[in-house]
């Protein structure tokens, strides 16, 4: 269709549709030419066009075609907004080009799982792009016969499926620092994901290999710019529970996810769920590299600092109404997200009045071991002002502590493992602000 | 009767013998025929595939290359390939610092670098030669990786001047934060 073309009538949204059977017609006859070349590409601003003018009657319209590959309606905007690490400020300005996590817009997702193209980011240089026919898993070191499986093989493994979330032990590192800026919670605990995670346990593997006595940890190394290396302890947990992944939400995981394969140990720090997966030596001792010494661990006040501490704990927080929110007087239901590296959440309260009184939220189904589970409240807001919060329990009877209770312990310098009750303050105009409370 | 028992013993003995080696050879068969733990998936790494992709270093050494460095051509190197992302000497950025901040890791400002936080000299190795220079990871020889911690270690005041750092001599030296770490002792918070 040529852009000088005069846009009809209907506007467009109708020129959108007809975009795509042009290009369809294109594609179905296998035309390669520059003239096709040209209306895929003209395709694309209108997809993404800033104002999208539906017709005044969808039903007096014939609507789009299918197409190879979907993607969300024009109107719905949700993004992950990009970051570089404590300070730093988020977004994709200036800054972007040292950005190297992106956060999940967690205020506009229904639900537990996240999509995959709003999962979070954390690379340590880059998303490698990887040719799946030439990429391969070596597992070697303390092992009977060391093995190297290419992507089909391990697919043909008996396979496994299981809906957990994933969160950066460095998720709500900016809640450390003393200042409360006026944060969404996109910005505060975007750095967590839940997704379905498909692939083949470690352990079928591991008997594969033939696990030598003495092996008790696992170098696990990926294969981008950072080869990215962490230490795994073989613990009976890990044993039982760790996959090699190769699906994400029902398709192969995505390249910032770790496109072909990657490690993922259910309730664990993002960190050691290494990307992008090449090799994995069982040895008798951790191999100490720079993310597990330097880097992944947590300074306490006394000048020490915990090492390994991998598991994420029990955490919740409210995304609606949430930072930079607008709300009115009237119902709204509250909800949020609770989850725990130790396994189920049992229980989620929701306190409106700055944590003097706590009601219990409704938990909604499936409530699953490290997975995030969705908690819901009725409240009526009044036009005064509120603190809403939310804390929860889990499995273990571990109880999500105060902001004061945490820091009393760890002090405000230890950058990860940030887990204490979000305090969301409700003004009389009804904006929701980020606040210590 | 003894010639008798003896030859009894013998062909028993023979007897266990041959069932053993049979047996040998049965679990040895089955094992190769059972390759991928039953599922005849993958195979066998050769040597020279492990050698390619058995880059690690461990604390006691293991992995090192041969090959040597010096501080004085390490500061050359740092000089070429560092010190555009972290400053001339390894303290003014913009990445991170690597040098000096000994003794504030109990203050309200506490400076990680190698010389104050880095627990291995070790762990210097695995990491300049997978993932440094950021703009040409794994682009250092063995020699220049070398030459670079021994600039690195000696800004740090952790080794002399005319220290050589090799295979040898890098796994003996002892960081200032060595005995920093404690185990993960979580949960660590009470709960009311």
């Amino acid at each position: 269709m040529p852009r000088n073309e005069k846009p009809t009538a209907n506007g467009p949204a109708a020129d959108y549709a007809r975009d795509r059977m042009v290009s369809r017609r294109r594609f179905l006859a296998g035309t390669v030419s520059l003239a096709g070349l040209a209306a895929t590409t003209m395709m694309i601003p209108r997809l993404h066009a800033q104002e999208v003018k539906p017709p005044e009657d969808p039903m007096r319209v014939p609507g789009a075609l299918p197409r190879p590959y979907g993607d969300r309606s024009p109107f719905v905007k949700s993004a992950r907004v990009g970051g570089a690490g404590p300070g730093a400020p988020h977004g994709w300005g200036e800054n972007a080009p040292n950005n190297f996590n992106s956060w999940t817009p967690l205020q506009d997702l229904h639900g537990i799982v996240t999509p995959s193209s709003l999962h979070f980011e954390r690379h340590h240089n880059g998303v490698p792009l990887i040719d799946p026919a030439r990429h391969r898993l070596l597992i070697h070191g303390l092992v009977n016969r060391p093995m190297i499986f290419s992507l089909d093989e391990l697919e043909r493994f008996p396979a496994v499926s299981r809906i957990a979330f994933l969160e950066c032990s460095g998720n709500s590192h900016d809640l450390w620092l003393p200042n409360a800026p006026d944060f969404t919670v996109q910005d505060t605990h975007g750095l967590t994901s839940t997704s379905e995670w498909t692939g083949v346990k470690l352990s079928t593997l591991l008997e594969a290999v033939g696990v030598q006595r003495g092996a008790s940890w696992m170098l696990a190394e990926g294969s981008d710019a950072a080869g990215m290396d962490r230490s795994v302890p073989l613990t009976d947990e890990v044993l039982q529970e760790a996959m090699i992944c190769y699906g994400q939400n029902g398709e192969a995981l995505r390249p910032e996810q770790g496109y072909p394969l990657r490690l993922f140990l259910p309730g664990y720090e993002g960190n050691i769920n290494v990307k992008w997966l090449r090799r994995l030596k069982l040895g008798a001792a951790p191999f100490m590299t720079r993310e597990e010494t330097s880097k992944y661990t947590d300074l306490m006040p006394d000048g020490k600092a915990y090492q390994f501490s991998l598991v994420m704990e029990a955490k919740s927080v409210i995304t609606s109404p949430s930072g930079r929110q607008q709300i009115h007087p009237g119902f709204h239901e509250i909800r949020g997200l609770a989850w725990s590296g130790r396994g189920r959440v049992t229980k989620a309260e929701v306190s409106v009045d700055g944590g003097r009184t706590w009601q219990p939220a409704r938990l909604q189904e499936p409530i699953l071991p490290k997975c995030h589970t969705r908690f819901l409240l009725p409240w009526r807001c009044n036009g005064q002002e509120a603190v809403l919060q939310s804390r929860c329990t889990d499995e273990t009877g571990y109880v999500q502590p105060t902001r004061q209770e945490l820091v009393k312990v760890r002090g405000t310098k230890s950058v990860f493992h940030y887990n204490a009750i979000q305090s969301w303050g409700v003004e009389r105009d009804g904006r929701v602000r980020h606040i210590y409370a | 009767m003894d010639g008798y028992g003896t030859s009894m013993r013998k062909s028993l003995l023979i007897g266990i013998g041959t069932l053993a080696i049979g047996l040998a050879w049965c679990f040895w068969t089955a094992g190769s025929a059972e390759e991928g733990g039953g599922y005849g998936l993958g195979r066998t790494a050769t040597d020279e595939e492990i050698r390619a992709w058995n880059i690690d270093v461990s604390p006691t050494g293991e992995g090192l290359p041969s090959g040597q460095g010096t501080v004085k051509q390490g500061a050359q190197v740092f000089a070429a390939k560092c010190a555009m992302c972290h400053g001339p000497t390894g303290t003014e950025g913009p990445k991170d610092r690597l040098v000096g901040g000994q003794g504030t890791l109990t203050t309200a400002k506490p400076v990680k670098t190698i010389g104050s936080y880095w627990p291995y000299a070790t762990t210097l190795y695995d990491f300049i030669n997978r993932a440094m220079p950021f703009n040409a990871p794994g682009s250092l020889s063995p020699d220049e990786v070398y030459s670079v911690i021994a600039w690195l270690l000696y800004q740090n005041g952790i080794v002399k001047e005319d220290a050589v750092i090799d295979a040898r001599t890098l796994p003996l030296v002892q960081m200032p934060n060595r005995n920093g770490f404690i185990p993960d002792p979580r949960p660590d918070v009470p709960s009311r």
